[in-house]
């Protein structure tokens, strides 16, 4: 369990993080998004104990990351956004060197070593040099070297810069594998990333949090209310004071961005307040109006609007 | 001590990957080796006018030739200045890479100290510091062969070489420490250095207590006792204190991230 509580961070003048708390609960992935040098890699660097907090306190599994600080590292696995490879050494050395330094002992040296290459699908390059890897074998290696001490925390800063499509994919599953056993924080600022991986969801923007639940929590929290998109034969002006009309309803628009269709047919964007679910008394009531109901849908923000949105407004601010 | 003995050993193991610990052994030798044939050549040239003037001059009054003092002395007297400039590129990456590649933040994350971090390193250097010092023991080993050098002297002197390679190292890794570029690391090494072994020139131009300071932190002072044979619990302490100190400051300087909040 992660527990960070009213943390800063400032370098000289400049903050980098200001008063960030949030919960990690034992066994879930927490996404940590935000945009590029938002305050994710500093928050990183204080809850694995390489840089000091300015104020505030962060807890790893019930030790404080300043007090207790070889405590906390022991059970942190931790991928900086550079992996922290040697390039002459082979994949097996390193890990060698890196679960002594981590303090597994001797005797489960070597079953360490191969559960963690094993889970991150390495073993075949064991006995290769690190500096003639490709990009994304660096990356797994990265991530073995995270793993080998069997860690109660995994602390990822962007597991998956710079690699190709599929080797994200790869990436991501190993990760999702590891749900469950381990906490783990992905620090990243790639939607679609912390939507597919990840339990619960903090977002922060210029060193602040805006944004916090699970993925569906946050969406629906953010959601001005219910938007719908109703395509509809019929004259406009009737059919606009008709939508309207309806309880609830807040602001009816006409969708130019659909192509006109043949005769009176038209796109409406109708925007109720929230909590109130209209598709049912919409449909009601052209259908009673005599007009001819062609489609009707409901229109979901993505992480992505929420995110720009997020971001965006507290830029503004 | 597992966690000293693994960065130990990566620490040493890299040196003999690359290229490094064999480039510095053989540029060292082979330099040495040079200044070693020179120094011997014009001894045997000394010799030969010496055993003809020897025919007119008889008994008293004549000079000795000392072997020990005009070729092993006159060695380790410029094997030194070898050292000197080659000791700041063997520590030069021991810190400064680590940072520059990133890879400090494994071992700041990991559950070691700074202390085991340092000692890992700073030992490693210096036994690959000892191993390439040990490599002279060869020129000694001519003498015996063709000669009959006294032993007592030759091995004070690499007492010395020993106590002053401690302080080389300390004060190249203290240079490394405060970089992540490895050549601004290699010149504040060799800078300092050659300013502590130059330090005690201004001496000459100082009143009586500060020629006296000057003198007594010059790391090259220090030797010349050794190189005579004579060891003085002074100059051992000088030099061990000197290591201590600049391994102190060192691990100051790695942990500050850790209090500069």
């Amino acid at each position: 369990m992660i527990e960070v509580r009213n943390l800063s961070k400032t370098y000289g003048d400049v903050t980098a993080v200001e008063d960030v708390s949030f919960i990690a609960e034992k066994g879930e992935i927490l996404g940590f998004l935000g945009p590029n040098g938002a305050g994710k890699t500093t928050t990183m660097r204080v809850l694995t104990c390489y840089l000091p907090p300015s104020s505030g306190s962060a807890i790893v599994d019930g030790f404080d990351v300043v007090e207790e600080s070889m405590e906390v590292r022991r059970r942190i696995g931790y991928l900086p956004e550079f992996p922290p490879l040697y390039a002459d050494m082979t994949v097996s050395s390193y890990l060698t060197f890196v679960a002594k330094i981590k303090g597994v002992p001797s005797a489960q040296l070597k079953s360490r070593m191969d559960e963690a290459m094993e889970k991150t699908g390495i073993a075949h390059q064991r006995n290769n040099v690190i500096g003639h890897l490709s990009k994304g074998y660096r990356q797994r290696v990265g991530l073995a070297q995270a793993l080998v001490h069997n860690p109660s925390v995994l602390i990822l800063d962007e597991p998956t810069v710079g690699l190709d499509p599929r080797q994200i994919i790869e990436i991501r599953e190993t990760i999702k594998a590891l749900r469950g056993e381990h906490t783990i924080i992905l620090c990243t600022h790639i939607l679609p990333e912390v939507s597919m991986t990840c339990d619960k969801i903090v977002i922060i923007s210029e060193g602040c949090i805006v944004g916090e639940g699970t993925p569906e929590s946050l969406m629906s929290q953010l959601k001005e209310g219910e938007v719908l998109r109703a395509q509809i034969a019929g004259p406009s002006d009737e059919i606009r004071e008709l939508l309207s009309g309806i309880d609830g309803v807040l602001d009816v628009v006409d969708d130019d961005t659909a192509a006109p269709k043949d005769g009176d047919e038209q796109a409406y964007i109708v925007t109720a307040a929230p909590g109130h679910d209209i598709r049912d008394l919409v449909a009601k009531r052209i259908v009673d109006g005599g007009h001819g109901l062609r489609e009707l849908r409901g229109l979901e923000m993505d992480l992505e609007d929420i995110f720009l949105q997020l971001t965006t407004q507290e830029a503004e601010a | 001590m597992r966690n000293f003995f693994a960065v130990y050993t990566k620490e040493l193991r890299s040196y003999f990957v690359s290229p490094v610990a064999y480039v510095i052994a053989g540029v060292f030798l082979f330099l040495s080796g040079y200044l070693f044939r020179n120094i011997l050549m014009s001894f045997n040239f000394y010799c030969q006018q010496f055993s003809q003037r020897s025919q007119f001059m008889s008994g008293a009054g004549m000079p000795q030739l000392n072997l020990n003092e005009m070729v092993v002395t006159q060695f380790f007297g410029v094997m030194d200045f070898i050292w000197l400039m080659v000791v700041p590129m063997l520590t030069m990456r021991l810190f400064a890479e680590e940072k520059k590649s990133g890879t400090i933040e494994l071992l700041m994350t990991s559950p070691i100290s700074t202390v085991q971090i340092l000692m890992g390193k700073f030992l490693a250097c210096f036994t690959l510091y000892n191993l390439i010092v040990a490599l002279t023991l060869v020129y000694p080993l001519i003498l015996e062969v063709y000669g009959d050098p006294d032993w007592g002297p030759i091995w004070t002197a690499y007492l010395g070489y020993f106590l002053l390679g401690g302080t080389f190292v300390g004060v190249g890794i203290l240079a490394s420490a405060v970089t992540e570029n490895q050549i601004v690391a290699v010149l504040l090494a060799f800078g300092g250095l050659l300013l502590l072994w130059l330090i005690d020139w201004s001496a000459t131009f100082a009143g009586p207590t500060a020629a006296k300071i000057l003198h007594s932190v010059s790391i090259i002072e220090h030797l010349q006792g050794f190189q005579r044979g004579v060891i003085d619990t002074k100059d051992v302490v000088f030099y061990l204190s000197f290591t201590f100190f600049t391994l102190f400051v060192t691990s100051r300087v790695v942990e500050s991230r850790r209090w500069r909040r």
